[in-house]
């Protein structure tokens, strides 16, 4: 299904998500605000998006971007999910109730990022060592351990 | 602890240099004809280890057997990218290894960290950190005669080890498989 043709179906299936639909180079975006991505979650699975796909996050400056892909078998097609959260509170609601497949995802951006997603059933660092200070995706990481990269190489 | 080894710590004190030798002679013999590998394949150099001991390149000629259990094998091979969440189980499965063992460091990773020495926060730059390297292999990967080099360099410094603590001697000794006159530590006919 092309992405006009998935544009058209959102409408069709979900009137309610259809004004957060957008295109970003070449990809279907749904844009939520995070208080209500638990419900578009919801709603994207009603309508047939039956696979989480991947969880992962991206570091603004000013917020940092929550992004989930899915996937749909009876749709057969894509789209990312996008929320914007502040990194001074970086609170979300936990999908693990939607797609059983984000627990570990979460995990992960948990410990890159920083991000606590409410409701998620075992929200450990999953990567990095349990007593790992900081999360190191983020900017504005420091840890003086590191040797820096000379200009030279 | 091995019988050899008893003997050895009583020997320290500068007892009979010609026992010594010959018990030497005898634990080098039969500790560096045949050492098996434990392979630690912690990123992509596992692969090389993989094709050396297969059959195009045939690590068995070489009388070494990769074993996937620590209690059977004599060196480590670090093969790959040790990570800080990892380096409790490489440590692990080498105190779980009997003696006398040793390590090879394979790979750039495990040489000084390769490219992740530079901005990491999750990599061990070096294993030498943790544990006591023997012979290190460069390359991103090496190639399996590379490899295959290096547990020779091995088994030449095993044939070489006193069973007395800390000290070395000459390459040739009395049993067979060296030639006379190859004590200058050089090529090993097979």
């Amino acid at each position: 299904m092309n992405l006009d043709e998935l544009q058209h179906r959102l409408s069709e299936l979900s009137p309610v998500l259809a004004p957060f639909f957008s295109l970003e180079f070449g990809d279907a975006v749904v844009g939520v605000s995070s208080d209500k991505l638990l419900e578009t979650a919801r709603e994207l699975r009603e309508i047939g998006f039956d696979r989480l796909g991947m969880v992962t996050a991206v570091d603004r400056g000013e917020f940092l971007t929550l992004v989930y892909r899915l996937q749909s078998r009876s749709l057969s097609s894509a789209l990312f999910v996008k929320t914007k959260v502040s990194p001074a509170e970086p609170h979300v609601a936990s999908l693990f109730e939607v797609w059983p497949a984000a627990n570990w995802q979460e995990r992960e951006v948990f410990d890159l990022f920083g991000i606590v997603f409410d409701g998620h059933p075992d929200l450990r660092r999953i990567m990095l060592p349990d007593d790992f200070d900081g999360h190191p995706l983020r900017k504005d990481y420091d840890n003086p351990a590191m040797i820096r990269r000379p200009d030279y190489i | 602890m091995a019988i050899v080894d008893k003997l050895g710590a009583a020997l320290d004190n500068g007892a009979a240099g010609a026992i010594l030798t010959s018990v030497d002679a005898l634990a080098d013999w039969s500790r560096g004809q045949s050492l098996w590998p434990m392979p630690m394949g912690t990123a992509c150099c596992a692969m090389e280890l993989i094709a050396a001991s297969f059959s195009k390149f045939d690590f068995d000629r070489l009388g070494t057997f990769p074993r996937p259990d620590p209690r059977h094998t004599d060196v480590m091979v670090l093969a790959g990218t040790i990570t800080e969440k990892m380096k409790p189980a490489v440590k692990r499965l080498y105190d779980q290894m009997p003696d006398p063992k040793w390590v090879v460091a394979m790979g750039n990773c495990t040489v000084p960290g390769g490219i992740f020495y530079y901005d990491t926060y999750s990599v061990v730059r070096g294993a030498d950190s943790f544990l006591p390297v023997d012979v290190y292999i460069s390359g991103c990967p090496p190639r399996p005669e590379a490899l295959q080099d290096g547990i020779l360099q091995l088994r030449e410094l095993v044939r070489t080890e006193s069973i007395s603590r800390g000290k070395r001697h000459a390459r040739n000794l009395l049993l067979p498989g060296a030639p006379a006159g190859a004590s200058d530590g050089g090529g090993d006919a097979e």
